[in-house]
């Protein structure tokens, strides 16, 4: 075994970049969760972000206008849901699998055209003095800024749903949508700008796979990371730090299993690579096995369908 | 005197149904004002025009004179409308405090919003603590913080909306204390409820709905409570049989029957030992969440016990499964009448199948006897007289009271041995609730052993042979329903089995 390969702060960066697009996408989840919807569709809003933002920054040289072009093409297919269920009152799991799958054709038909061009350089928000400081200057002050802009999100969605009035009554929505509507909430719409604002997080956590991780186009590039995101939502029990850490422990195993790989393990790589997916698994079922525990921090109304009967 | 509310021909009207028609009233400050009415007859439809949750398609209301039109609750709470849900708008997961805070408008809901709930609650013998989760409450602490709510606000008109159906005497002493309270401030309270007695005890006027239609007007203290009931349903009731008294051997028997749960809200029960007899009603009362639905599960065979802790005629049947009780003659028929007792969205042919399927032999060797499920789906809906376009007609579609009669009577006519039956009358009108219990009656009084859980004493009393009650998993001694006081089994409610004892 090459030990020599280890780099641990390398390692460490090479995590929170793994790490950075599961908290956009898995925060953005569960908000909409928060507000009783389940939308499955976040494999698909990931990766229509994904060409989004490298096809905008390719065409105006712009990475600025990309993720925000990333936020909007995610927001727009969240729109497409939220009409389904909000409005039609479709299946919300059926109408979630049916947006990941036209997400990931949407992506492929736009993408022909970039596929393997290098994206341009994304870039980084160096805090002059602290980030040439050995070991942790790489590893706190020298990240892209949408690393920053996750743990600013983390916070805020944290403090919006625990502190703000406008949380309380997203909780309130999710946990109840009836007794919500009879106060006089609006529920429709409030779940509906919970589903927008999910989607946008989810198109910037596309993106940032696309911009700064890989950073080039490649068809189907998500590789289920929209899946484990729903996951960590559910791993963190609905609770927005710990779904920042769930992130953070899902993309340290996937780093992890491809250091093992670089190094040589006798363990086939396949192997290897399913391993961030069997802890996903793991987790949940030792998670989900204390199902008074779960159902505590659950949303009630989560995945049930809202009619408003007068 | 100019009327805080008044209500000027309005008519709602929905596809297929009027909900109000030509409706006019008036309610005075200071006045506890009844709205009476079987299900159906209007009441909720009215009650949510006021509210600001629908509007009226004709008509007028007015609000100390002035044109009053609220478009949203919002609207209606601004004016000084306050409304308790029947069916709380409560959120489990929330506290007190959070609860009461989604119910103001934001610039009432301060940081010192927990002191006021502390403040009002104790100003109206309402105690609460706003910090806790309203999923461990009871249900009367429940009430509580929606009345809380409601007076935070300072309403001038407060409506409340089948209040007292969920709560111990005690509790009703404790509201009514409360509402007399507020109407001696000038508060105006519009009152819905089932309960003749207690309108009688409580109100100062009274309108009567039926079909949608203002029926009558009177002062409810200058009637009696079967005047008030007739008026309701117009027509006379039948009087009520009385309680066979004769019973024979026990056909089931509980024996240190214990069975602890896990779930977050669930009650365990504890040494329960009772016997039920032949032809006896034995009255299970309580307060919500103190086991009942437990117990039921229990009975049911949906929660398995150990085999000796349920003696079905001398057999152990603890271990048993639903299908299996019901061969041996045990049949259980659930409070939740959709989604529970029957299937919303299958015929009430297909709804046969549920229960009825060994005793009535409606399969033969895996496969279904569709002629025969028919048969006795009519059966049912005849000799229950269960108003529906016919036995393809989904469950779902059927009134809470006519599906209640249709679940009743299909255990019923399986000629069990011992029926289980939960809150037989929850939610039915007046006449379906009478002619559901005469038809529990006759059952005993054919030789059957018949349990009945409920929550309304009234309707026990009327009933039952034998009481017994539960409180926080425990079940009491069973007395003769004669010899018991309405005081006596309100303290048992409340878990003081000594008091009573």
């Amino acid at each position: 075994m090459d030990m020599s390969a280890l780099n641990p702060v390398a390692i460490a960066v090479a995590l929170i970049v793994a790490a950075t697009p599961l908290v956009f996408a898995a925060i953005g989840e569960l908000v909409v969760e928060k507000a009783g919807v389940l939308n499955l569709g976040v494999e698909g809003m990931m990766i229509v972000g994904a060409i989004a933002g490298f096809a905008f920054t390719q065409e105006t040289g712009s990475t600025t206008v990309g993720v925000l072009a990333a936020l909007i093409a995610g927001a727009l297919l969240a729109a497409l849901f939220a009409f389904m269920t909000q409005v039609l009152m479709s299946n919300q799991v059926a109408t979630g699998l049916a947006l990941t799958l036209f997400g990931l054709g949407l992506a492929a038909m736009i993408g022909q055209p970039y596929s393997g061009i290098p994206a341009p350089p994304f870039p980084e928000l160096a805090i002059p003095g602290l980030s040439t400081l050995p070991v942790i200057g790489p590893l706190l002050f020298a990240h892209d800024w949408l690393v920053y802009a996750s743990l600013v999100l983390t916070a805020g969605v944290w403090w919006l749903l625990n502190r703000s009035r406008a949380g309380l009554i997203l909780r309130a929505v999710g946990e109840n949508h009836d007794a919500a509507h009879a106060i006089g909430y609006r529920v429709v719409a409030i779940r509906t700008a919970a589903i927008l604002f999910g989607g946008a997080c989810a198109g910037v956590g596309g993106a940032y796979l696309s911009m700064v991780a890989a950073p080039l186009w490649v068809e189907g590039m998500t590789a289920g990371r929209g899946w484990i995101a729903l996951a960590i939502v559910v791993f963190a029990s609905w609770k927005p730090w710990r779904a920042f850490l769930g992130a953070y422990i899902f993309g340290g195993v996937s780093i992890a299993q491809l250091n093992l790989q670089a190094m040589g393990v006798a363990i086939e790589s396949q192997y290897l690579s399913m391993t961030p997916y069997l802890v996903t698994i793991v987790v949940l079922v030792i998670i989900s096995a204390d199902k008074a525990r779960a159902r505590m921090n659950a949303p009630a109304c989560l995945g049930r369908p809202f009619f408003a009967a007068g | 005197m100019t009327a805080l509310l008044s209500i000027r021909g309005v008519t709602k009207r929905f596809p297929g149904v009027i909900a109000n028609a030509d409706v006019s009233f008036d309610v005075q400050p200071g006045e506890i004002h009844a709205l009476l009415g079987e299900n159906g007859a209007g009441k909720s439809t009215l009650v949510k025009m006021i509210y600001g949750v629908q509007r009226p398609d004709e008509g007028t209301m007015f609000w100390n004179g002035a044109p009053f039109a609220p478009g949203s609750p919002g609207e209606a709470r601004a004016a000084g409308v306050g409304l308790v849900f029947q069916h709380f708008s409560l959120f489990e997961a929330l506290t007190v405090a959070e609860n009461v805070a989604l119910g103001l408008p934001a610039e009432q809901a301060g940081r010192d919003l927990p002191e006021r709930i502390r403040r009002v609650s104790a100003e109206y013998g309402l105690p609460l603590d706003p910090a806790r989760q309203v999923g461990q409450l009871s249900v009367g602490e429940r009430q509580r913080v929606e009345i809380v709510r409601c007076l935070l606000q300072s309403p001038r008109l407060l409506i409340m909306d089948e209040p007292t159906s969920v709560l111990t005497p005690q509790e009703v002493e404790t509201l009514f204390l409360t509402l007399r309270k507020l109407r001696e401030e000038g508060v105006a309270i519009l009152y819905i409820s089932h309960k003749l007695e207690e309108i009688r005890a409580l109100c100062t006027a009274a309108t009567v709905l039926r079909g949608g239609k203002v029926v009558g007007a009177c002062d409810p203290r200058e009637e009696t409570a079967r005047g008030l009931a007739e008026m309701m349903i117009g027509r006379e009731l039948a009087p009520p049989g009385a309680p066979s008294g004769t019973s024979g051997a026990a056909r089931l028997t509980l024996t240190g029957l214990t069975a602890i749960t896990t779930a977050q809200f669930g009650v365990s029960l504890r040494d329960i030992s009772v016997e039920l007899r032949a032809g006896e009603v034995l009255g299970v009362a309580g307060v919500a969440g103190n086991g009942q639905d437990e117990l039921v599960a229990v009975l049911a065979g949906e929660t398995p016990v150990s085999p000796a802790m349920i003696q079905l005629d001398g057999r152990h049947v603890g271990g048993l499964g639903p299908t299996q009780r019901r061969r041996l003659g045990l049949n259980v028929a659930p409070e939740e009448r959709l989604g529970h007792a029957a299937a919303p969205e299958m015929s009430l042919t297909d709804n046969t199948f549920l229960s009825a399927r060994t005793r009535m032999r409606l399969a033969l060797r895996g496969f279904l006897r569709l002629g025969a499920a028919r048969g006795y789906a009519a059966k049912v809906i005849e000799e229950f007289d269960v108003r529906t376009p016919g036995i393809h007609a989904p469950a779902g579609s059927l009134s809470g009271g006519n599906l209640q009669k249709y679940v009743i009577g299909r255990e019923i006519l399986q000629a069990p041995g011992v029926l289980v039956v939960s809150q037989p009358t929850w939610g039915v009108d007046a006449g379906a609730a009478q002619a559901i219990r005469q038809a529990l009656r006759d059952l005993a009084a054919a030789g059957t052993a018949v349990m009945v859980v409920s929550q309304d004493l009234d309707e026990l009393m009327e009933i039952s042979n034998r009481f017994a009650v539960i409180a926080g998993g425990r079940l009491s001694a069973p007395r003769p329903a004669g010899e018991t006081s309405v005081e006596e089994i309100g303290l048992l409610m409340g878990g003081k089995a000594d008091a009573a004892a």
